[in-house]
């Protein structure tokens, strides 16, 4: 119980269109991460879903059973909101029952339910408080408590840590963690945070502009992603792009030319990649590391920020812009020209729409392995 | 305290639950043809529900009016129903309009008519703006440093909720012969009046007695505009050693600009549909000295033994495109402040 | 006593008397004065017998001359104080006057005449309150039924407005429909429709459904205010939309939605249009004059302004009569004023 099948999702506001032929297919028990840039369409493809927005085309599946023309309330999915919708003139145990009133459930069993939900949350001492008299993180779990008591074939929550603050969001994540593989009931769970999305998710689902980009587990999207635009979205910071361009193809070994003149070595190679072909080189800043080869090209130091653990240096290599992250402390100041050996880092090569050509695995890992 | 066991019913029972208790009944036996009615007509037709009681009261008693009111004006005869009417066109605008000299409102065939709307232009013109200056002197000193400030607001404000017949008759009984005014006069040596027997003096007490009623309103208004206004600016020109009318003029003055526009524009609405107040006070008298629009417009449509009521129509229509003028000024004033609407 | 004068004469920044503090000083006691002393004269005054009314100079307090029963007179006689040609004052009673001489006697010694000159006597007063100003009223005239009337009209019109605009006000802010926006506009453009352009149209409308002289021809026209549905929309797109959809997957009904969490979250609002709501309808005026002309469907309002307009006007009962239909004003104005001037201060609406 709890497969949701998306098929050519359409959804347009006006002349608006918001969501372009979304496909997906969730499976029963899987906690599933909408994540993308703010505006891409994740909260419109949740609540059409959920059945809140009618949608412009495409069918939606619940269990096998299509659910285009059947209302939110009957769906059997429970949602939880942003800003936690909780009303704010009900007591938290009115709040909890609110729904289950509505289905005119016996009140025995709302009790019982209720009384259930708010041990599992810890909220049962707050039960007669109203949503004002609780702080930002008991809230959250009140919101999280209306969705449980109902027991539904799914959860939907639209960026349910965004207001929290920084320390609680980190364990508040874990806690959700935990429910869902004590629930273990479908969940989707839409965030613009990628560390969220990475920590939480069976699979993320990254989207842009009202599309989904790729689908995927976590580390098949850091190793692998799909295109420039994941590629930049997952991993903090940033990767790096650098403009190359392809000097010479043999066999399975190629020769790549890499922010104006730095000569790289791959092998092996896969993939179609043609001499003077125009592409971008990804490297991600925490795999680059210092060359032991004093000829190897140098990055001239802009900005070193240490952090104690690590050190991040932002710099140049002929006029392209290059961020490292370096483990422990250096001693390396603004100005300083450092040595940088790209070929030991897992470079992710995108042609010129952006699509991925291959990864290398890079020496460094295969150092390691 | 401890809290209560989870799960555990509610543990008091308001008094305000048990009293709410009929209204939950009947709200949940509503509920009942609603849901089926949300069921067929999806939610939009519940949309169309929630509106359709206003509009319709509103279509009937407002729209409907207003619509058939231009063709009220082209009708005439003393009957009330529209079937027994006879259409004459423009007849009575004609009649409003004639006049052997356009400067002598007493050479018009309908006299009063043109008495009425100079009475109400004079009246427009010195209630709104002797008002405006008494309201906006109250806002300015109300929005001073003063201790217990809601009071003095209050004080302002309290004749705005006096019914119209109670202000009319509060100052008839000051304002009579043997009234508290002349008392007063009487007591500085200075000669009794029959104020309100008195043409001139009647239509002064009528400017008077109608600021007195609404001025807290408007001050009110006034004060909420000057409260708005960032204290650091003034703090800014106190560091600067700037003249107090020097900070009225150029910080005080074009900051409440907008509101003083919108109160002003506000006030004039009003002001053109001056009654209740000054027809309890004067009756329209001495003579027709206090003789306003809205009383011409019910005393020739009702209250005349020689009723017209299309004559009646017609003068409101007249009236009514002052007010649209009006009105339309407002909105195009209060857009900028109206904020925008609603999703969903 | 030192801390009213400390208040009232307290200073600019301490550094002495600015000019602005004595106007200032003089406007909001001139104000208090002219803004209350109206009301607290009409007060006094509706305490007073008719005699005491006709008096000039007026006292401010209703005093009566006192009288007493004395053997041998049928009348009551009034009572002075006489200041007799030995230099004692005696309080006398007098029995009648001739010019300038008034024959007085000693209420407890009846028997002999004194005579006064009208210049050395002054009445003696007491205070009292004629009451039957108030009582009188209610049981001679139809006041009882003016007060029943007025009261229904402010409480059935009043509900009306709450349930119907806020159920308009709650399709307006939170769905999204066809003809929204043409209904909004209507809405704005209306907000300044006056009664004075509508009335005679609005009477044949009356009449023709059958609502002249029936106190809900006074009602409805009224309950649908335009400004009613401006202000609880206002409010209610404060409410955030997600409340509604959370209500919506709770499996809440659109009525439900409305009565459940709208209408209790739009309290206040609520509050301020039903204080508004009440003072309109408790001061309305020309539309009941011109819809009721029987007198026993009068309204207060109407009520008084006929009465007053009559040829011998009683002062005595009006004046009380005035007070009483300023009583609930009154206590609005002290419980409630704070919801009004905020709400005013808020919406810029009257
Ligand atoms: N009710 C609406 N009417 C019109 N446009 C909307 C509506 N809801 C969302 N949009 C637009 O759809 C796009 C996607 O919004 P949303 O799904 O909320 O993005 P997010 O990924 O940040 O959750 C945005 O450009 C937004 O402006
Ligand atoms: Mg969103």
């Amino acid at each position: 119980m709890g497969q949701i099948t998306l098929t050519d999702i359409k959804k347009s506001f006006g002349a608006i269109d918001v969501l372009h032929d979304v496909n997906l297919h969730i499976d029963d028990g899987e906690l599933v991460v909408f994540v993308g840039p703010s505006g891409c369409g994740k909260s419109t493809l949740l609540r059409v879903i959920a059945g809140l927005e009618k949608v412009t085309g495409g069918s939606i599946d619940i269990d096998g059973r299509r659910v285009n023309d059947v209302t939110a309330a009957e769906r059997g999915l429970a949602m939880v909101f942003q800003s936690y919708a909780l009303y704010p003139h009900m007591t938290v145990r009115q709040n909890l029952a609110f729904g289950l009133e509505n289905s005119k459930m016996p009140k025995a069993e709302i009790t019982e339910r209720v009384g259930e939900a708010a041990r599992m949350l810890e909220i049962d001492a707050y039960l007669d408080r109203r949503p004002g008299q609780l702080s930002g993180g008991q809230r959250q779990r009140v919101a999280i408590g209306r969705a449980i008591v109902r027991r539904p074939v799914a959860f939907l929550l639209d960026e349910p840590l965004s207001n929290l603050d920084a320390e609680l969001r980190v364990s508040t994540r874990a806690e959700l963690a935990a429910l869902h593989a004590r629930l273990s009931s479908t969940m989707i769970y839409v965030t613009h945070d990628q560390v969220e999305a990475m920590t939480l998710a069976d699979r993320i689902v990254v989207m842009r502009a009202g599309r989904i980009e790729q689908v995927g587990t976590p580390l098949d999207l850091y190793n692998t992603p799909a295109n420039r635009f994941v590629a930049g979205f997952i991993g903090a910071p940033h990767m790096n792009f650098l403009q190359g361009e392809v000097a010479e193809r043999t066999g399975d070994s190629a020769i790549v030319t890499v922010a104006g003149g730095v000569r790289v070595h791959l092998h092996p190679v896969e993939g179609s990649m043609e001499k003077g072909q125009k592409l971008t080189v990804g490297v991600r800043p925490q795999h680059l590391v210092i060359s032991a080869d004093p000829t190897s090209p140098k990055v001239k130091l802009r900005l070193v920020e240490a952090l104690g653990s690590e050190t991040v240096i932002h710099g140049e290599i002929n006029g392209e812009r290059l961020m490292a992250v370096l483990p422990g402390q250096q001693r390396y100041r603004a100005g300083d020209e450092v040595p940088l050996d790209l070929e030991a880092a897992p470079l992710h090569l995108f042609d010129e729409n952006g699509m991925r050509i291959f990864s290398t695995p890079g020496t460094q890992r295969r150092l390691s392995a | 305290m401890t809290p209560p066991a989870a799960g555990s019913p509610a543990p008091s029972r308001s008094f305000a639950s048990i009293l709410l208790a009929p209204v939950k009944l009947v709200m949940g036996i509503i509920d009942v043809p609603l849901r089926a009615l949300q069921k067929a007509t999806g939610i939009s037709g519940m949309a169309i529900f929630f509106l359709a009681p206003n509009m319709l009261i509103f279509g009937i008693f407002v729209l409907l009016p207003l619509a058939i009111n231009f063709v009220y004006s082209m009708t005439g005869g003393t009957a009330f129903f529209l079937a027994d009417r006879t259409f004459i066109g423009l007849d009575q605008y004609d009649r409003l309009f004639e006049c052997s000299n356009y400067l002598d409102p007493m050479s018009c065939q309908e006299d009063a008519f043109w008495t009425a709307v100079g009475n109400t232009g004079w009246f427009v013109v010195l209630q709104v703006t002797l008002m405006i200056l008494v309201a906006l002197g109250t806002a300015l000193i109300l929005n001073r440093k003063l201790r217990a400030r809601s009071f003095w607001r209050a004080v302002f404000f309290f004749p705005v909720l006096l019914s119209p017949v109670v202000v009319g008759l509060i100052w008839k009984w000051i304002l009579q012969r043997q009234g508290l005014l002349n008392f007063a006069l009487f007591e500085m040596g200075i000669e009794p009046h029959n104020w309100l027997t008195d043409r001139t003096w009647a239509f002064v007490a009528a400017v008077g007695v109608s600021i007195w009623a609404h001025m807290g309103f408007y001050a009110l208004i006034l004060l909420a505009g000057l409260q708005a206004i960032p204290k650091d600016l003034y703090e800014a020109a106190e560091m600067d050693g700037t003249k107090a009318s020097r900070v009225f003029w150029r910080i005080t003055l074009p900051l409440l600009a907008p509101n003083l526009l919108v109160v002003v524009v506000l006030a004039l609405i009003k002001a053109v549909q001056v009654f209740d107040e000054v027809y309890v006070l004067t009756g329209g008298g001495p003579g027709t000295s206090t003789m306003f629009l809205t009383q011409y417009i019910y005393e020739t449509g009702f209250a005349s033994q020689l009723r017209n009521p299309g004559l009646a129509a017609a003068a409101s229509i007249l009236m009514g495109l002052v007010l649209v003028v009006l009105t339309l000024l407002q909105l195009g004033i209060g857009r900028k402040t109206e904020p925008k609407g609603g999703k969903k | 006593m030192g801390a009213a004068s400390r208040f009232i004469f307290r200073r600019r920044g301490g550094k002495g008397w600015h000019w602005t503090d004595i106007v200032t000083w003089v406007w909001l006691v001139g104000g208090l004065l002219i803004m209350f002393g109206p009301a607290v004269w009409l007060g006094f005054s509706s305490f007073k017998s008719p005699a005491a009314l006709a008096e000039f100079p007026p006292t401010i307090l209703p005093y009566v001359t006192q009288q007493v029963n004395v053997e041998g007179y049928e009348q009551p006689l009034a009572l002075y104080e006489a200041s007799l040609p030995d230099g004692s004052t005696q309080v006398l009673a007098e029995v009648r006057r001739i010019g300038i001489v008034s024959q007085m006697v000693d209420p407890n010694a009846p028997g002999e005449i004194i005579r006064v000159n009208i210049g050395d006597r002054t009445p003696v007063r007491t205070m009292s309150f004629a009451t039957e100003n108030y009582t009188e009223p209610f049981v001679q005239f139809d006041f009882v039924q003016y007060l029943w009337n007025s009261v229904f009209v402010t409480v059935t019109a009043t509900l009306i407005t709450l349930v119907v605009n806020s159920m308009a006000a709650f399709a307006l802010s939170k769905y999204e429909f066809k003809g929204r926006s043409v209904a909004m506009l209507i809405i704005l453009a209306t907000l300044m429709v006056p009664l004075s352009v509508i009335m005679v149209p609005l009477y044949s409308i009356i009449s023709a459904i059958g609502l002249f002289n029936n106190l809900w021809g006074v009602i409805l026209p009224t309950v649908a205010t335009p400004t009613g549905v401006f202000i609880l929309r206002q409010y209610m797109l404060t409410i955030p939309d997600e409340l509604i959809d959370a209500a919506r997957m709770d499996k809440a009904s659109e009525w439900q939605i409305y009565w459940r969490i709208v209408l209790p979250l739009a309290a206040p609002a609520l509050a301020v249009l039903a204080i508004f709501s009440v003072v309109w309808r408790w001061n309305d005026f020309l539309w009941p004059l011109i819809v009721l002309s029987r007198r026993e469907l009068y309204t207060l309002q109407v009520g008084l302004s006929i009465y007053a307009g009559e040829l011998n006007v009683q002062w005595h009962f009006i004046l009380a009569m005035t007070v009483v239909t300023m009583i609930p004003v009154v206590l609005v104005f002290i419980f409630l004023q704070r919801f009004i001037t905020t709400g005013i201060a808020g919406t810029g609406l009257k």
